[in-house]
């Protein structure tokens, strides 16, 4: 009985499937006119562009054709479940000519072009096959009722070009309900024809659409190297910033202790034969100044490179993170081994970013950092039960981390719902060098 | 008594050994790496350790894992371990047996000679000593607790100070009150706590850093 029920729940799922796609076939016939009236514009304003009234139309066009093309991405992308990216190069900020030479130096400019003419054929054709194979079972099937209200068999049914309607019904003739009942029964054949076939030619149509509206290879690099020369112009800059930081630091800290140190030690020394109290004094004082300035460049390290993460890797120093956040943090790291030192340091500043973020804002009961790896990716996640609704703000913590994780093609995503609980994801690719187990699951 | 003193830098290795034979310490060995410490500690087994954390040939924590492994085979073992920074990691590692006898302090301590010679011996007699800096953040670690936060300022300090592993002489003298009052405020203190009472000062100093430690 069960299984009765389960069959008849997929075959109902199978035909709600199948309904959507025929649908979305009438609809996508339609826009195959909408794209071919679009092409005929396009080429029509190109071959007129040395009419400088065209230009702005040529611009509303071709911002219609990308408009239209990235409908059918995302249609293309739900059929074949997979991501379909934009092949089109940034374009220029302003200038209404520097933008139109981008356009026209796209090389996916002119690819939406042809493909506007592919679907106008080719896809016009896969679609519209879905189409007719519907209408014709529909058609079928209603004939026993539809067909006295057929018109008259015009022109003769002997004139073999102009078959009517209520001459030749796929191989029988209707004359009469009898005949029209028995013509009626074609329409299981095209039922089962239309069950078939329907999710394969919208397939098709949709590989079609990929094939076309994906970037190719070379606009892939493109785009890669863009994004690899932003990331490094950001990298750059991040560092100079970090050293110009790390310049005013020594500079009015440890720099400034040392000088103040030797003035101590220089006036304790003359004062020493006739007033040796207040030489003491300055002693004192100037052992006091090497302590903060020993302070001071402490901080400092810790800021460039914690020493504990040298000595005992993310594990260890993720630990020591979490020992030194006010409450308790789940810790739970299970990496095979090492990754490099430069995302190992990533990833600590991350975690360590997340969990300043989680204790200045998340009034959180419970707080827990998982890393792991897997698939290539170093993954690190901090997760807290508190409000929720954090946002990745510009300029804030997070959006630092993510520019900083960049540079390595890392990623950085966040869950927050109001009321919690908030995940903040952070994604190295890297690789791990030689297995080695880190030392603190030896001693700790 | 008889010390072992492993620091890589010449300077401070030099500086070290003038220090502590300058207070009727035996430097028996001083040596540069972690593998040589161990053998050290182990073959020389003194009556305390001075140990940088960070040592060749890696450079990270050989100091500190050394120290550890002649504690776990010696049990007992008085380490004094030295470090440019400190890290609660550590401590809770050098603290995990339970067993006192170990010291865990900033190397600028050093400069204040008094004190370190003063933690140097309390480490030796199976004492306590621990940074200000790890106290610090042991404390700060738990502002939310509870017990913690019934204790007034007075009782805090004193808190500290035992942390640290001072007698309660020292910690009278330090905060110029009389004994009597340190031993009223630590009786308050294990009370709030609930600590069980104890009159050995190492086995209060122990259980003070593993109630902070949890």
């Amino acid at each position: 009985m069960r299984a009765v029920d389960l069959l008849s729940g997929v075959t109902r799922q199978a035909a709600a499937v199948r309904l959507r796609l025929t649908a979305r076939a009438f609809g996508l016939v339609f826009l195959c006119f909408v794209g071919m009236g679009l092409a005929i514009t396009a080429v029509v304003a190109v071959g007129m562009v040395w009419l400088i009234l065209v230009i702005p139309v040529l611009m509303v066009v071709v911002t219609a054709v990308r408009w239209f093309a990235d409908l059918h991405r995302r249609w293309a992308s739900e059929v074949l479940e997979t991501p379909i990216p934009r092949p089109y190069l940034p374009l220029p900020e302003r200038g209404v000519l520097a933008r139109l030479l981008a356009l026209a130096k796209d090389p996916a400019t002119w690819r939406d072009l042809l493909w506007l003419l592919v679907n106008a054929t080719a896809g016009f054709f896969l679609v519209g096959m879905v189409c007719t194979l519907a209408m014709s079972t529909i058609g079928f099937a209603g004939l026993p009722v539809a067909w006295p209200f057929l018109p008259e068999d015009v022109p003769p049914r002997t004139d073999e070009d102009f078959r009517s309607l209520t001459g030749d019904w796929g191989l029988v003739v209707v004359t009469d309900w009898q005949s029209a009942l028995l013509a009626s029964v074609q329409a299981i054949p095209m039922l089962a024809i239309w069950w078939w076939a329907t999710p394969r030619l919208i397939r098709l149509d949709a590989r079609l659409m990929s094939w076309f509206l994906s970037p190719t290879d070379a606009s892939m690099l493109s785009a890669r190297v863009e994004q690899l020369a932003e990331s490094r112009a950001e990298t750059v800059d991040t560092q100079a910033a970090e050293l110009r930081r790390i310049e005013r630091d020594l500079h009015d800290g440890a720099q400034a202790r040392l000088v103040s140190l030797g003035m101590s030690l220089g006036l304790a020394e003359q004062l020493m034969a006739n007033d040796p109290d207040a030489a003491q004094e300055l002693l004192a004082e100037a052992r006091e100044s090497t302590g903060l300035a020993l302070a001071e460049l402490r901080d400092l390290v810790r800021g460039i490179h914690p020493p504990v993460l040298a000595d005992r890797g993310l594990q260890g120093a993720v630990q020591a993170l979490a020992l030194s956040y006010p409450g308790e943090v789940d810790v739970e790291v299970s990496l095979p081994a090492r990754p490099e030192p430069t995302v190992e340091s990533a990833g600590y500043f991350a975690v360590a970013e997340a969990l300043t973020n989680v204790a200045k804002h998340a009034h959180a009961s419970q707080v827990w950092v998982q890393v792991w790896y897997a698939d290539g990716r170093l993954r690190l996640a901090v997760g807290d039960d508190g409000k929720g609704g954090a946002r990745i703000e510009p300029a804030g913590g997070l959006h630092g981390v993510e520019r900083r994780l960049a540079a390595f093609d890392g990623t950085v995503s966040l869950t927050s719902p109001q009321g919690g609980p908030t995940i903040v994801t952070m994604e190295l690719p890297c690789v791990l060098s030689s297995p080695r187990i880190s030392p603190s699951s030896e001693t700790g | 008594m008889r010390v072992v003193i492993a620091e890589d830098l010449t300077l401070l290795r030099d500086g070290l050994i003038r220090l502590l034979e300058a207070h009727e310490f035996t430097v028996v060995e001083a040596v540069d790496n972690g593998p040589s410490l161990l053998r050290s500690l182990l073959t020389h087994q003194p009556d305390v350790a001075v140990v940088d954390v960070r040592l060749p040939p890696d450079f990270t924590d050989e100091g500190l894992r050394a120290a550890i492994e002649a504690r776990r085979q010696i049990p007992g073992l008085p380490v004094l371990v030295l470090s440019q920074y400190v890290e609660q990691l550590y401590a809770r590692e050098l603290l995990s047996d339970r067993t006192g006898g170990v010291g865990y302090l900033l190397k600028d301590r050093v400069s204040d000679v008094a004190h370190f010679v003063d933690a140097v011996r309390r480490v030796a007699s199976g004492g306590t000593a621990m940074d200000p800096d790890v106290v610090q953040q042991l404390l700060s670690r738990r502002t939310h607790d509870r017990p913690l936060a019934g204790l007034s300022g007075r009782e805090r300090e004193v808190l500290a100070l035992m942390a640290e592993g001072r007698t309660n002489a020292a910690i009278a003298s330090r905060l110029f009150v009389t004994e009597k009052a340190v031993d009223k405020h630590v009786g308050n203190i294990f009370t709030k706590l609930t600590l069980p009472p104890s009159e050995d000062d190492n086995r209060r100093v122990l259980a003070v850093l593993a109630y902070l430690e949890t």
